[in-house]
C-alpha cells in the first residue's frame, strides 16, 4: 500500500498535491477524465487548509484491491474547524468570501465524501474507485 | 511565473502554459488588465489548452478577469480547455464557467472577433 504525504503551508504545495495526486491516479490505471476529478478535488481541499487554518497534512493512499483501484485521500489540519459542515456542503455557502464551490464540488467528484471536524482537527477524506475490468 | 502577453493588432492573446498558484493566476489577472488598459484593446485571448487542472478559485479569477476586461471596454474568450477540465467544472456546479470559451484558438479568434463587432454595432 503506497502512501505518499505532502504539507501543506502555501499554494505552491496546493500544486505539487494536485499534482501527485493526479500521476497515481494515472499510475493505477485511471482514466483522463478521473485523473483531472481527483486533482482538482485535491486542490479545493488543500485550498481549504491554506486559507482557513494556514497549514495542513494531505496523504494520498493507494487501497486497490483484487476487485477495484482505489486511491483515498485524506486532507487534515489543526485549524479552527468547519462548525456547521451541513453548511459548509452547500452550494454557494462561504465564511471567506469564495464561491463556495470548493466542498460541494470536490464531493461531486468522487465516490465517497467524508468530513470530521472539532476545534483543533479537521479531516476531509475522499475516496475515487473504479471496478477493476 | 510571468505570463507574457502578446499583442494582435487591437487584440491581445495570452497563452497559460504552467500550472498557475492562485498568486501567479492573481498575477496573471492584473497583468492582463493593464495591457488591456494600456493598449486600449478591443479584446483578449486566454489560451488554455496547457491546462491540465482548472479548480473553482482559477474559475473564479478566469471569470472575473472577463468581467473586468469588459467594464475595460474589452471582450474575452477563453480558448482550448480541455475537455476533462470542461467536465469536471461542469459536474462541480455550472456557474463555475461563466466567460465565453472557444474549442481552440482558431475559433475563439473567430468568436472574439464576433463579440467585438456585436459591441461596435452596440445595441
Ligand atoms: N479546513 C477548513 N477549516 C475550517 N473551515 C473550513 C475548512 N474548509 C472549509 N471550511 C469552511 O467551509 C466553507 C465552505 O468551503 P468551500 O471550499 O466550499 O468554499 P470557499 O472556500 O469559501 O470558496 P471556494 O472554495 O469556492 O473558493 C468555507 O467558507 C469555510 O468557512
Ligand atoms: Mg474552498
Amino acid at each position: 500500500m503506497e502512501a505518499k504525504k505532502i504539507e501543506i503551508k502555501n499554494s505552491r504545495d496546493v500544486v505539487t498535491a494536485r499534482k501527485m495526486g493526479r500521476k497515481m491516479a494515472l499510475e493505477l490505471g485511471f482514466g483522463s477524465a478521473d485523473q483531472t476529478r481527483l486533482a482538482t478535488a485535491i486542490s479545493e481541499l488543500t485550498r481549504n487548509v491554506v486559507q482557513y487554518a494556514g497549514t495542513g497534512l494531505c496523504t494520498i493512499t493507494d487501497q486497490s484491491n483484487k476487485n477495484e483501484i482505489k486511491i483515498v485521500t485524506a486532507v487534515e489540519d489543526a485549524g479552527p474547524g468547519i462548525s456547521d459542515i451541513d453548511k459548509a456542503l452547500e452550494q454557494g455557502y462561504s465564511s471567506g468570501g469564495g464561491m463556495g464551490a470548493g466542498l460541494p464540488g470536490a464531493k461531486r467528484l468522487v465516490q465517497e465524501f467524508g468530513i470530521d471536524s472539532v476545534p483543533g482537527n479537521t479531516v476531509v477524506t475522499i475516496t475515487l474507485r473504479r471496478k477493476k475490468i | 511565473m510571468k505570463i507574457p502577453v502578446l499583442r494582435l493588432k487591437n487584440i491581445l492573446l495570452t497563452s497559460i502554459q504552467v500550472d498557475l498558484t492562485d498568486e501567479d493566476a492573481l498575477n496573471f489577472q492584473e497583468d492582463l488588465l493593464k495591457a488591456v488598459q494600456i493598449n486600449d484593446a478591443d479584446g483578449v485571448i486566454i489560451d488554455i489548452t496547457a491546462l491540465d487542472v482548472v479548480d473553482s478559485f482559477l474559475a473564479r479569477v478566469l471569470n472575473e478577469t472577463a468581467v473586468m476586461a469588459k467594464i475595460l471596454g474589452a471582450e474575452a474568450v477563453i480558448s482550448g480547455m480541455q475537455p476533462d477540465v470542461a467536465l469536471t467544472l461542469v459536474e462541480m456546479g455550472r456557474e463555475l464557467i461563466g466567460v465565453s470559451t472557444a474549442i481552440n484558438l482558431d475559433h475563439g479568434m473567430e468568436k472574439l472577433q464576433a463579440l467585438i463587432s456585436k459591441r461596435a454595432g452596440g445595441v
